[in-house]
């Protein structure tokens, strides 16, 4: 029997979008009720997934199948197909857990327009469960498109003074990636087709063909794809548009977008480009560029926070810095840099979404977001200063807090690889410190400088509440981080071994779904696997 | 046609393979008819929901065609069969459709409704027929039908300088591009001997192609590709957009093209028309970016939906240069969609517009989220296929396309029009911007939705979101069609 588990999870936001459209718009508190409710539902219906995939943590594959290959659109091969592994769960967890999170913390922020506010949020939702869910390709992309309509909504509408221009920046940026990522869906399509005489977008069908495109085809589908998911994650050079968006979101949107969003990006990569295409991803030069521009972008992102006057930038610039040791840990392609990479991002998601959080409540009192305005915060809101610390030294990986366990795993997969490679990234730490510190000081030593800042309120249990889960996700992941690792295992270990099959010690991986199903392929099947006219694009 | 089958007559089920366009010509006859007999200021609800019915008695009429057997009729001039029922079902629904918008219309503007509904059937007429006709000169009657039906409608508004500038200004370009498709027809009739498009297809597809047939195909294009507003034949769709009545535009940018798309499928496909991938693959190139560009900077919303409408058309030529197993149900599915978007994209302009047609501007659109939170929802539904935004029809119609572009090996191509369909985004997103973002210029409630309009709206917002979740039924049959035209 199929269970229904992940479509709850992904339809209870849903739901509670389509119940609030029948809520007058008028009745303000019950429209932050309701969308509350729901919010928490999508947390409490995502809590039972936690034992359940515990217990199946080893087994290799995609667990918690719904849905049958073709069953949506079956003329073209699409269907409504669900299923999570390791990587994806600890997305899933995160996605409900900031979800839950930032609806909360919208309860005072949001004063105009909240009915379509909670909508727009709970659609959000969906869409970037979905993206993690999806094991169709289609499903897949209907999910990574639609949910950019929530999003930019949100931004355009709710943002700051320049709203507009981020918004659309935001979109265009996304849309454009997406459309040279769709492209590439369709050669993978055309090309299990051709390999098997049958049409699909079924992932883990299509994982057995796609390895065998030759690699000069492979080079530009991997790039097709990579500029798809280099703009989401954002790569340096593709960042540009996220300090606009995370300055000009609402706190919320920027907890979401930095927590969440960002994450598909790198979602992407290690479940398509790197079992996709396993040649082009090994290959020396491509790997090269690929550490390569995420070590410019550790370091680049680290020292464009260091210069920021603006507390909402400097989050987002050092979101670029700690974006960068994800796809490092990526492309360092062994056990150790994946499962540290998708640790850093669920690390990333806590203290990322917590920072913003921070910024946030300052900015609903004050209104302001410089950080010359400020100074000696401490004194006037305890509380909010002790969280402070703690996420500011989580961000910077500390050791007992998560960024650290993160960060060193990432950094030792590295240096396993190439001790350079970690060498040129472990400044990006340093650096790290050194913005989040002087931040820290300026805003919250010494005595108030401004009048203004004198009358401050403390946290209300509220926003106590809405910082309570993430300062103990924070501890726990510091602490413990075991569980996690034993949840990736299974799923990095045969990522590894689908790239580099002769990596020495690999557990829990199976050999038959990475294995090619033409006992041998011939060259003409091959050469016939891609179009010719791919070789026309490859000479532009 | 030899003298034997002439003389016999035809058969009964040989009317009923023409029955919706009886039915439309029909109820155009008895709005001419009755238009004197009733009083001018009462008759425009009257007559236009006998032209309602008309539309709804030619839908019923094309599900009708369906219980019937496929097949010829009047001596092979008219063929009936899964693809010619696709098509005269989105004309009619998209006639039913501008006529429920136009009731609210006409009270506004206050225009004399009389020929009005008369011409927007006539019009149907022609272009139900055109897509059934598979005889060269009955195809360019059909044309003329459709295309003097809408020159007429294009200036309606005959107070206002721009409409009638509108209507002349089709005309003239029109009546040139269409002697150009009569000029194509005679030539193909000297190069193969028959004007039937099934023995053209043989002939052609038999011996070595003569040149006069190259050139004939040429000539032929144009005329069809001005109807579509396909580049470089597109300069007169933003002045005439901008002229005619808003429920006007609608039709004329969705019904004639859905008819003149399934003239040109046939032609090139049935016909084996020589020289098609290269024809098609720098016009549809050229549509697309030229439209796209020029949409970017336009500040009526009537424009800029007339350059996306040329963009549009140019998405759809790419299915035309793809292989016909995939390409002609590609180019189905998009006229569809594509209808369903635009006309109601045109009901909620038609609506907004006010009494002499005077918001339609970008400007006047401000804060339309506030003052009227369904018109601004579902305008942003349309706009958002449009773009091509999943769970949207537009995104299902394009996904079909690109991807049998792909699978004829057209990578070229295919990268040009997804690098449009991101540009295109743009300009689309600046009406939303303009909706939801801004704050709004006048606070003025918006006038009530009327229920025609939002009949109108709920029909075609259900079908956009319909073909954008569940297109696997209307896949399959436009599938089914597509193989009855090789």
């Amino acid at each position: 029997m199929q269970s229904h588990i992940l479509s709850m999870i992904l339809f209870t936001p849903l739901v509670g979008a389509i119940l609030l459209l029948f809520v007058p718009k008028d009745n303000k508190d019950a429209i932050r009720w309701i969308g509350n409710i729901f919010a928490a539902l999508g947390l409490l219906v995502s809590i039972p997934l936690v034992p359940l995939f515990w217990a199946q943590r080893a087994e290799p594959g995609f667990k918690f199948l719904e849905g049958t290959a073709n069953n949506w659109i079956p003329s073209i091969g699409a269907g409504y197909n669900l299923g999570i592994d390791g990587i994806s769960f600890l997305l899933i967890m995160l996605t409900t857990l900031l979800g839950w999170v930032s609806i909360l913390s919208s309860w005072t922020a949001i004063e105009t327009r909240v009915k379509e506010y909670y909508i727009w949020f709970l659609v959000l939702q969906t869409g970037m469960l979905g993206v993690f869910m999806a094991l169709d390709f289609f499903l897949f992309f209907v999910f990574w498109e639609a949910m950019l309509v929530p999003m930019y909504l949100l931004i355009g509408i709710w943002g700051g003074p320049r709203k507009l221009y981020a918004a659309i920046k935001f979109f265009l940026y996304t849309l454009f990636g997406s459309v040279l990522m769709l492209l590439g869906i369709l050669f993978l399509y055309f090309n299990h087709h051709t390999l098997t005489g049958v049409y699909t977008f079924s992932i883990p069908e299509l994982y057995k063909t796609a390895p065998q495109i030759p690699f000069h085809y492979a080079i530009w589908l991997f790039l097709a794809f990579f500029i798809g998911f280099a703009i989401k994650v954002p790569m340096f050079p593709f960042h540009t548009w996220l300090p606009d968006a995370h300055v000009e979101a609402p706190t919320a949107g920027s907890v979401i977008l930095a927590g969440v969003l960002l994450k598909m990006g790198t979602y992407g990569m290690i479940r398509f480009l790197l079992p996709f295409f396993p040649g082009v991803a090994m290959d020396t030069r491509v790997r090269g560029w690929m550490i390569g521009l995420s070590i410019v972008g550790i370091l680049y992102g680290a020292l464009v926070s260091l210069m920021q006057k603006d507390m909402k930038k400097l989050v987002a610039y050092s979101s670029v810095s700690h974006l960068g040791f994800c796809t490092l840990g990526i492309f360092a392609l062994s056990p150790l840099g994946l499962s540290g990479s998708v640790l850093q991002q669920v690390n990333h998601g806590i203290s990322t979404g917590a920072l913003f959080l921070i910024v946030g409540i300052l900015y609903e009192r004050r209104h302001t977001r410089e950080i010359s305005e400020y100074g000696g915060i401490s004194n006037v809101m305890p509380v909010y200063a002790t969280i402070t610390m703690i996420m500011f030294l989580s961000s910077m990986g500390l050791p007992l807090l998560n960024g650290f366990v993160g960060e060193f795993t990432i950094l030792q997969g590295a240096f396993m690889e190439n001790w350079k490679w970690a060498a040129w990234s472990v400044p990006g730490v340093i650096l790290a410190a050194a913005y989040l510190l002087w931040l820290y000081q300026r805003v919250f030593f010494g005595t108030v400088t401004n009048p203004k800042n004198e009358k401050l309120h403390d946290l209300t249990p509220r926003e106590v509440l809405t910082f309570a889960p993430l300062v103990i996700m924070a501890f726990w992941i510091g602490l413990y981080p075991k569980p996690f690792f034993e949840i990736l295992e299974q799923p990095v270990n045969q990522i590894v071994h689908t790239v580099r099959p002769n990596y020495p010690g690999l557990n829990g991986v199976v050999n038959a779904s990475t294995q090619p199903t033409m006992p041998a392929t011939e060259p003409e099947a091959l050469i016939r696997a891609v179009p010719p006219a791919a070789n026309a694009k490859g000479k532009k | 046609m030899t003298p034997s089958t002439l003389q016999t007559l035809p058969q009964g089920i040989e009317y009923v393979r023409i029955l919706p366009e009886i039915v439309l010509s029909a109820f155009g006859i008895v709005i001419m008819l009755l238009d004197p007999l009733v009083d001018q200021r009462r008759s425009s609800r009257m007559l236009g929901t006998i032209a309602l019915i008309g539309s709804l008695a030619a839908i019923a009429a094309s599900q009708y065609q369906t219980q019937c057997p496929p097949g010829t009729a009047f001596w092979d001039m008219v063929r009936v069969d899964a693809f010619s029922i696709f098509f005269h079902i989105v004309v009619t629904t998209v006639t039913a459709v501008v006529i429920l918008t136009s009731f609210e219309y006409m009270d506004v503007q206050q225009l004399h409704a009389g020929e009005y509904y008369a011409l927007v059937l006539f019009g149907a007429v022609g272009m139900c027929l055109m897509s059934s006709a598979v005889e060269l000169v009955l195809i360019f009657i059909a044309l003329e039908i459709s295309s003097i039906s809408t020159y007429i409608l294009a200036g309606y508004r005959r107070r206002v300088a721009i409409s009638s500038e509108s209507s002349v200004k089709y005309f003239l370009l029109g009546s040139f591009a269409t002697a150009f498709f009569l000029y194509g027809v005679a030539l193909m009739f000297g190069a193969t001997g028959s004007t039937s498009i099934a023995k053209i297809g043989e002939t052609l597809n038999a011996g070595p192609v003569p040149l006069l047939a190259y050139v004939a195909i040429a000539l032929m294009f144009v005329g069809l590709g001005f109807k579509v507003a396909a580049a470089p034949f597109h300069i007169w769709t933003p002045d005439v957009y901008e002229g005619a009545p808003a429920p006007i535009v609608g039709f004329m940018s969705t019904a004639p093209k859905a008819a003149v798309f399934a003239v040109l499928l046939r032609v090139l496909f049935e016909a084996h028309a020589p020289g098609r991938l290269w024809l098609i693959w720098v016009v549809a190139a050229l549509s697309m970016t030229l439209g796209n560009i020029g949409a970017l900077v336009q500040d009526n919303i009537k424009r800029l939906l007339a350059y996306s409408s040329i963009a549009h058309a140019g998405y759809l030529l790419v299915a035309f240069a793809a292989l016909p197993s995939s390409g002609i149900p590609a180019a189905m599915f998009y006229t569809a969609a594509y209808a369903a978007m635009n006309v109601g994209c045109f009901a909620v302009i038609s609506h907004f517009a006010s009494a002499g047609e005077r918001r339609v501007t970008l400007e006047d659109y401000a804060g339309l989220g506030r003052r009227s939170p369904i018109l601004a929802a579902t305008l942003t539904l349309f706009l958002l296929s449009l773009i091509g935004i999943p769970i949207t029809g537009g995104f299902f119609a394009k996904f079909y396309v690109f991807s049998a572009a792909l699978q004829a090996d057209l990578v070229g191509l295919t990268v040009i029009g997804v690098l449009n369909s991101a540009v295109g985004a743009y300009y689309y997103l600046r009406v939303i911007v303009m909706m939801y973002m801004r704050e709004p210029r006048e606070e003025t409630p918006v006038a009530p939705i009327p229920f025609g309009l939002g009949a109108a709206l709920a029909i075609s917002g259900f079908a956009t979101l319909y073909l954008g979740l569940l297109p696997g039924r209307v896949l399959e049959y436009a599938r089914s069609a597509a193989a009855l035209l090789r």
